[in-house]
């Protein structure tokens, strides 16, 4: 029997959306360890970072210890988001095909952009929580002052940054499936490219010409560039419009590009065999 | 309504490119032809076998008629609905069971059949009715629920299989090998609850195995795939009257004019790894 249709399109394409984010809660509680020993790898990584502003200076260099220890703060803890945000929607196909589901997702009625944008919406999700709490375990061990820093704002131009790194993120996300073997690693070098020209440790303006018109079109520039302004300077949302707004155009092309790539390769893998290897 | 056909496959073709095994060199790429113009019309409530051996191209169709893969020409309707113009439409009558039990492993049944229903559009208060319901159908003990899939026998994680293939009640449910590689138990708890389906649910059944015996048993009419061809496709006592044999398995050997173990050897052997 035909199960009788309930409630619109839009309703089943909710309840695919919200099953996605369903299944990787479902995936973190099961990997709750391994969580935890990534969450003590990335909070370690970080400090490594950090520590060079006072090594600096201990090694008799002249420079603003406390602005400095921030500014490497924020790009450490940003790279690490940008990372959780590009490695799970990334994984959207390279996990699958690991775990043999792949075929089964595929052959849902659930729509393209309700899938991607539910490992989207889950990677926001699960991203800003961790990010938040590296944010504070390694600023809890520093001994640096935020003056009159407006994290709120910082936050704000966190999410909306995150729109474009989910676009980003759904066209690296086709890799696996035009290359099954490298695809997931081409997509951990989109991530190194985006960040080296996007000012992570430094201002873009030390970078070569080239590399500065790359950042003029990254995202992740105007992530960097609007929360070092909110938390170093205490710049409002409305202060930040100039940060803001090429956040809004980049992610207003990303997303739907990202998924119109998407598409495509999923259609390419569909004529050539491509989404499960074996016969 | 009753009238359209459940599945309509018109000279359906796919081909896939392969590299020839060995030499690196560039240009050994052969075009292999999975599936060479094959038609058929299954009715509704009909269960019909594909009996095939391995590389012969069951799975090519089950993925075709699921929206897996895209066609290299001819065409197929699932209830009137065009599987490639309309994947969606068509995604909602279908599911599917493989050889493969395909889970998360990590997560529990539970975990996996709801997610899965999820995709289908059933939301929570669904799916905690359906699930113990489905569960204590295909005889899983619902105690185990909660385990990790890799901590289930193969028999256990086919029953979940065909758990969540029936959760999504689909009109038209495709088979592929479901008992290959279960104990002789399972696969006999398995085959029961395909003919219980049959009885009990207006179901229609696309079964693709390469075992006569469950073939006979379950299908009504029967299909010998060989090479990508659809040889004959009418009842077991027809086939063993075609090709002039006592057994099925005496037919499918005449039919495909080779023994088993060389065939299956053959396509071994191109299969790449
Ligand atoms: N994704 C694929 N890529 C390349 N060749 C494939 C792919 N899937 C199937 N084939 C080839 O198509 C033929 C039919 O395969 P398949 O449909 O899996 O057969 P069966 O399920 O009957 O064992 C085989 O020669 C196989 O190697
Ligand atoms: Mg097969």
């Amino acid at each position: 029997m035909i199960r009788p249709e309930q409630g619109g399109a839009l309703r089943r394409e909710l309840i695919g959306f919200a099953g996605i984010v369903e299944r990787n809660m479902y995936l973190i509680r099961r990997f709750a360890w391994w969580e935890l020993a990534w969450f003590l790898y990335t909070v370690a990584n970080t400090l490594t970072i950090v520590f060079i502003a006072k090594g600096i200076e201990a090694g008799g260099g002249h420079l603003d210890v406390n602005r400095t220890t921030i500014v490497l703060l924020i790009g450490a803890v940003i790279w690490s988001y940008l990372g959780l945000i590009f490695e799970i929607v990334t994984e959207t196909v390279a996990w699958e095909r690991w775990e043999g589901t792949i075929e089964y997702t595929f052959m849902a009625p659930i729509s393209r952009a309700s899938h991607l944008l539910g490992m989207g919406a889950f990677a926001v999700i699960y991203g800003v929580l961790r990010t938040a709490l590296l944010f504070a375990v390694v600023a809890a061990s520093l001994s640096v002052s935020f003056g009159n820093a407006d994290f709120a704002a910082a936050g704000v131009v966190l999410l909306i940054s995150s729109v474009s790194f989910i676009g980003i993120g759904m066209m690296t996300a086709v890799l696996p499936l035009i290359s099954p073997e490298k695809g997931t690693q081409l997509g951990f070098i989109a991530q190194g490219l985006l960040l080296v020209v996007s000012g992570v440790y430094y201002p873009v303006t030390v970078l070569p010409d080239w590399m500065q018109w790359l950042s003029v079109i990254s995202p992740a520039t105007y992530t960097l560039e609007g929360c070092r302004n909110a938390i170093l300077d205490g710049a409002s949302v409305s202060q930040m419009w100039p940060d803001i707004w090429p956040l809004l155009v980049i992610g207003g092309i990303a997303v739907p590009l990202g998924l119109a790539v998407f598409r495509r390769g999923e259609r390419y893998a569909k004529q050539h065999g491509r989404l499960k290897r074996s016969g | 309504m009753s009238a359209v056909p459940a599945v309509q496959v018109h000279n359906l073709r796919k081909e896939f490119i392969r590299r020839d095994g060995g030499s690196r060199k560039r240009g050994r790429r052969r075009r292999v032809a999975a599936l060479q113009g094959l038609s058929f019309t299954m009715q509704r409530g009909e269960c019909l076998a594909i009996l095939g051996q391995n590389g012969s191209g069951k799975s090519t169709l089950v993925r075709l008629l699921s929206t897996l893969l895209i066609n290299d020409g001819g065409s197929a309707h699932v209830f009137g609905i065009d599987v490639f113009d309309k994947p969606r439409s068509v995604q909602r009558l279908v599911n599917r069971v493989s050889v493969e039990a395909s889970f998360f492993k990590r997560m529990s049944p539970m975990e996996n059949l709801s997610y899965s229903a999820r995709f289908y559009g059933m939301g929570p208060r669904e799916t905690r009715a359906r699930i113990p319901e489905i569960l204590a159908l295909v005889g899983f003990p619902p105690e185990r629920g909660h385990e990790p899939m890799e901590d289930l026998s193969r028999g256990m994680q086919q029953k979940i299989a065909l758990a969540r293939a029936l959760l999504t009640a689909p009109v038209l449910l495709l088979l592929d090998e479901p008992t290959t590689g279960l104990d002789p138990r399972s696969k006999l708890e398995v085959q029961d609850f395909i003919r219980q389906m049959r009885e009990h649910h207006d179901s229609t059944i696309l079964l693709c195995t390469h075992d006569m015996a469950e073939a006979e048993a379950l299908a009504d009419r029967i299909g010998i795939l060989h090479q990508g061809e659809l040889l004959c496709l009418e009842s077991a006592d027809e086939i063993r009257q075609r090709y002039h044999a006592d057994t099925l398995e005496q037919a499918f050997l005449n039919a495909t004019g080779r023994s088993f173990e060389d065939e299956d050897e053959e396509s071994r052997r191109g299969v790449p790894a």
